[in-house]
């Protein structure tokens, strides 16, 4: 037996990357939310983070290995799935399955390329038009970079419409981890659903009133 | 003794002389049902016009008609059994449909289960499944008193609920993935909760998930679609139990 | 002829550990060497399967359907017999053997019923050990129940599922066996004939259901677990594949046919809707624990609702007529005493085919509740069919034809008179007599599965060279061609009246005048009209498609055309038979009060008969039935 090769084995190394990775954008909104205590918030906070480079390393080669086997599996079944239906019912009636669950493929691929496309634009810098320099104190000003980026133009939509995309593979990505790890039974599978669906609208909002309260005019 | 109003539906069939064969959709009118027909018996009444018109009647796997072999298999209007709830497509009466409904009838449709003809299909990949794994070996004879390993009540049922499972396949047939996970997880789970299971448990999970594999089913990813298709109400449960006993296994 | 069983004399206690040290072994090193064929995977065949695999020996195995796991004996609901005496109520392995013999009526072997008896308790314990999830209490001890007339708490259930445990149970062995590569699995394929060479049977002729390929399997042995025959009805609990046709095909080879006229009648079965009815459903005799049967005392209330009728003017007939056992009567009492009501005009629902059982003073009693956690799916199943909800209104019942009794004959070691056949559960006639208890028929399935057929074909074994008949032998090659030419014949009639048709029309035949209660102008009637719609068959089915095909029409063509014959049989038996007994009721031959009365001064025989030709009359060979044991006594249950 092996995990990489079995059934269960990849669905149980995909669940566990994937729930970390679900830590982290949990973490990072937290961190972008101090946009929100204006740009001293947010700069001192992106300063801090930058002052441990070992451990900015460590964790990016992390997420890395996690991003690599969560796509590599998730290509690998979804894959094997569709080869395994190979001809569609011509009356097609789904009673359980959902949207968020049945485009889990497509959800997360257009979140792997806006990952590529947010790097580039916010750490590597590389995207037109993106506003750097330094702050009054010399910090690198993390505030301008974003209010710049998100006060017009097609910038945010690509990041609310990703933002969805984030939603929707969360809905049954985060409840779907408590059934892969077996952590569930029938009475608190529903509730767990439900929990995952809510938690990740929370995280949707939390995300999106970036750019929303930057468009709106409000953040300057 | 039949009710006087009688319905007249228009059935769009799938038809497939072999395996091979590309097949294709078939129209026909099936008249003078009653409430009081089941479905099977509503295909039966359509068959026996097409054998005297010199057709081939439509082949449709069935046997018990009482909603427990597990032979019948149709995805009517998409849903495999007809869509009410925990029951089998020969329980299913047409009080459910109405005069002028017209009806798709597809065979299970999986890479694993190919077409036999028309509405038959091959699931000798569950018996794969279970041919990995899915007993306990022990010998005819010289096993223990039935009451020497004590099953409290919750155990029994619990592995009771599970092994109501009859194998029609529909969990499969509903799956976007095709996959028998809830066939497997059913006979792990029953398994591996009763005494007499434990001790093959580690080996058995990981033997009939690769044996899944094998057969040509998709992975599951929880969509819990077969769940809800299951003419027996099994609980997907039994899955995240599955995936419980294969961490053990990991571990041993 | 007058037939020997071989039964073992002695104290009946030790004949079967005295038989089992009598018979010959086969040496271990040797086993893989001999060929056994099993045809049917139920309780019988299955375990026979898994077991002589597990032996050594090398098995093939052959059922219908398209996995072992569907076989018919999965629709059996309430449960299996076994003198545990876990509950102390006075049972014993002595008191199993008494109630199966009496309840049989006396027309069954001693012995045979003994060693049934006797292994009932290993039967429990292995399908434990298999995982079958008996009902359990809260202490984790098997829990039991009384059931279909016993007066001990003796049936093992699960849920109303028992059937279905115990055959995954024994698929599960199978499966196994499989597995390690003992036994050889042919599922959708059907045996159309048997191949006797030099008087013993020595392999079988197939057809492959998908491909239509006909094909031989040589073995060295022929074991039949192919279940009963009351499809022959027509409507019937079976389900639609199950035949007599693998039985008919031993039968028209030589092999005997026993006591075919012992049907037995279910109570309690949903009744009849229409014309077009392919089956008839059972509702567990559980039911009869809680539910009360009764009709309208007048024929002017046949109208009303059941609940607008007065309890004064209710006919609770079971616990009227048979105060001590009540509404628990055993199956063919409470069977005619149903039909009774309805042949006096006191039937309910369409066609007045039909008496309620009614659960209201369960209900009141005990809570709906509780009458759910004992019945819900029972109550489920009967409103997904009849749209009722029965915890409101009283079910409506109606007997149906649900067991064979009768079968191909066999000696005590299960075999045949053709030496090499053996024939296992419902298909021998063997310890049911005639009329089978409650819970009886999964018990007999896997004790000859288990644990006789083991050792009894072993004693055959070992006296015969393995591999005598080679595939290429002459009647392998005859049968092929024989078989091909009935089945071109079938194809080739294209006639006017279709195979279900037919079917239906037997059916009424046999349920009209040989169902729940005969008479020799009926049964003269039937005998004078089976032949002539037989020959209407064989001039005017109509069966489209080829035989190089699937082509369930050939398939249900071949199977009517065997039920042609046999039901022929069947009433021939029944006419013989001047005598009342268990599920055959002779209406000439009844007490005052209604009841059955059997001739042992010259009926306590099985009656056994051999194939002439199909338009010949068979012969009649005897085995007379000798109780040293149980005392030949009017069996009452007032």
């Amino acid at each position: 037996m092996q995990i990489t090769n079995s059934a269960v084995g990849r669905k149980l190394l995909m669940a566990i990357t994937g729930q970390l990775m679900v830590l982290f954008v949990i973490v990072h909104m937290l961190g972008n939310s101090s946009i929100f205590l204006g740009a001293n918030g947010i700069n001192a906070y992106a300063k801090h983070l930058h002052d441990l480079p070992p451990l900015v390393w460590a964790f990016r080669f992390s997420m890395l290995a996690f991003i690599l086997v969560h796509a590599w599996f998730g290509i690998q079944v979804s894959v094997e799935n569709s080869a395994a239906t190979p001809k569609k019912y011509s009356v097609q009636k789904h009673l359980r399955a959902t949207l968020s669950s049945k485009s889990m493929i497509w959800t997360g691929v257009i979140i792997a390329l806006f990952v590529i496309y947010h790097l580039l634009h916010f750490t590597v810098h590389a995207i037109p038009g993106v506003v750097t320099g330094v702050d009054a104190i010399g910090r690198f000003d993390v505030y301008t970079m974003v209010v710049n980026a998100f006060q017009s133009g097609l910038v945010p939509v690509i990041y609310i419409a990703a933002m969805i995309a984030v939603f929707l593979h969360l809905s049954h990505g985060v409840g779907s981890f408590f059934q892969t790890l077996g952590w569930n039974n029938a009475n608190t599978l529903p509730k767990i659903s439900n929990t995952s669906r809510g938690f990740s609208f929370v995280l949707l909002l939390g995300y999106i009133a970036i750019p929303v309260v930057i468009l709106a005019g409000i953040l300057k | 003794m039949s009710d006087h109003k009688t319905m007249t539906l228009t059935l769009i069939v799938w038809r497939q002389k072999g395996p091979n064969d590309p097949g294709k959709f078939e129209t026909y009118t099936a008249k003078g049902i009653t409430e009081h027909h089941s479905f099977l018996e509503m295909l039966d009444v359509v068959n026996e016009d097409l054998i005297k018109e010199g057709k081939d009647p439509i082949a449709f796997d069935h046997d018990c008609r009482e909603g427990i072999c597990g032979m019948c298999s149709q995805v009517v209007n998409g849903v495999p059994h007809g869509g009410q709830e925990r029951t089998t497509v020969c329980q299913l009466h047409m009080r459910t449909f109405k005069d002028g409904d017209t009806i798709y009838i597809e065979p299970w449709r999986a890479r694993a289960f190919p077409v036999t003809r028309d509405l038959i299909v091959d699931r000798s990949g569950l018996d794969n499944i279970i041919q990995a794994g899915g007993y306990t070996s022990c010998h005819t004879g010289g096993v223990a008193d039935g009451n020497a390993l004590l099953i409290p009540k919750e155990i029994a049922d619990y592995a009771m609920d599970a092994a109501e499972c009859i194998g029609c396949g529909a969990c499969v047939a509903s799956c976007p993935n095709s996959s028998a996970m809830l066939f497997t997880g059913a006979k792990v789970a029953q398994l591996a909760a009763l005494p007499q299971g434990k001790a093959e448990a580690a080996v058995r999970v990981c033997a009939m998930t690769d044996a899944l594999k094998e057969s040509g089913f998709g992975n599951c990813s929880n969509h819990y679609e077969c769940e809800a298709a299951c003419p027996k109400g099994i609980s997907v449960k039994f899955i995240a139990r599955l995936n419980r006993e294969y961490q053990k296994a990991l571990l041993k | 002829m007058i037939l020997d069983g071989k039964c073992p004399t002695g104290p009946i206690e030790q004949t079967w550990d005295k038989h089992r040290f009598d018979l010959k072994l086969v040496n271990p090193a040797n086993k893989r060497k001999y060929k056994v064929i099993v045809v049917g995977t139920g309780l019988a065949g299955g375990a026979a399967a898994a077991s002589l695999g597990e032996l050594g020996y090398n098995v093939e195995a052959f059922c219908y359907q398209d996995s072992p796991r569907r076989a018919h004996s999965i629709a059996a609901q309430g449960g299996i017999n076994a003198a545990k005496n876990y509950p102390n109520d006075g049972d014993s392995v002595y008191r199993l053997f008494y109630d199966t013999i009496k309840g049989g009526d006396f027309r069954a072997r001693e012995a045979d019923v003994w060693r049934l008896a006797q292994v009932s308790n290993n039967i429990i314990d292995q399908c434990v050990a298999q995982g079958v999830p008996f009902a359990r209490d809260y202490a984790g001890y098997l829990d039991n129940r009384s059931f279909g007339g016993a007066q001990v708490s003796r049936t093992f259930f699960a849920r109303g599922q028992t059937g279905q445990q115990l055959l995954l149970g024994a698929y599960s062995a199978l499966a196994r066996q499989i597995k390690a590569g003992t036994v050889k699995m042919f599922p959708r394929t059907e045996m159309l004939d048997l191949i006797v060479v030099d008087g013993e049977a020595k392999g079988i002729t197939v057809r492959d259901l998908v491909t239509g390929e006909l094909r031989t399997h040589v073995a060295d042995a022929v074991v039949l677990a192919t279940g009963g025959y009351v499809n022959v009805f027509y409507l019937s609990t079976n389900a639609m594949g199950c035949s007599v046709t693998a039985s008919w095909k031993a039968h028209r080879k030589g092999a005997f046919f026993a006591n075919p006229c012992y049907t037995q009648i279910h109570p309690t079965c949903i009744p009849q809707a229409g014309e077009y009815q392919s089956k008839l459903t059972l509702m567990s005799e559980s039911l009869r624990n809680d539910g009360r049967c009764w009709v309208p005392k007048k024929k002017e209330d046949l109208g009303k609702k059941p609940s607008e009728i007065a309890e004064e003017d209710r006919d609770y007939y079971l616990e009227r007529k048979y105060p001590s056992f009540g509404n628990l009567a055993p199956r063919d009492i409470a069977s005619r005493a149903a039909k009774e009501q309805c042949d006096d005009g006191r039937g309910v629902g369409p066609g007045g085919r039909g008496v309620y059982l009614d659960f209201s003073s369960s209900i009141k009693r005990l809570s709906e509740d509780t009458i759910r956690e004992r019945y819900g799916n029972l109550f489920e199943m009967y409103e997904r069919i009849t749209a009722d909800n029965a915890y409101k209104t009283p079910m409506r019942i109606y007997p149906a034809p649900h067991y064979s009794m009768g079968g191909l004959w066999v000696d005590y070691n299960c075999m045949s008179n053709i030496p090499g056949l053996f024939v296992l559960g419902e298909a021998n006639f063997s310890v049911h007599g005639a009329n089978r208890l409650g819970a009886s028929a999964l018990m007999q399935g896997l004790a000859d599965g288990y644990f006789v057929i083991p050792y009894t074909i072993g004693g055959y074994l070992a006296q015969t060279k393995p591999g005598k008949v080679a595939a290429d032998h002459p009647e392998c090659k005859k049968s092929i061609e024989e078989v091909q030419a009935y089945n071109n014949k079938l194809l080739s009639i294209n006639g006017k009246r279709t195979v279900t048709d037919f079917m239906r029309e037997l059916g009424s035949l046999m349920w009209e005048n040989c169902g729940m209660a005969r008479t020799k102008e009926s049964l003269e009637e039937n005998i004078k009209k089976i032949p002539a719609l037989r020959e209407e068959f064989w001039q005017n089915v109509k069966v489209t498609g080829s035989g190089a095909e699937l082509n369930q029409q050939l398939e249900n063509a071949g199977r009517t055309a065997d039920f042609f014959e046999f039901a022929e049989l069947l009433c021939r038996d029944a006419h013989h038979r001047n005598e009342s007994c268990g599920g055959h009721f002779r209406a000439e031959y009844q007490s005052e009060d209604g009841e059955a009365q059997r001739d042992d001064a010259n009926y306590c025989y099985v009656g056994a008969w051999e194939f002439k030709g199909v338009d010949k009359e068979p012969e009649l060979h005897k085995e007379p039935l000798k109780f040293e044991n149980v005392h030949l006594a009017v069996r009452s249950y007032k």
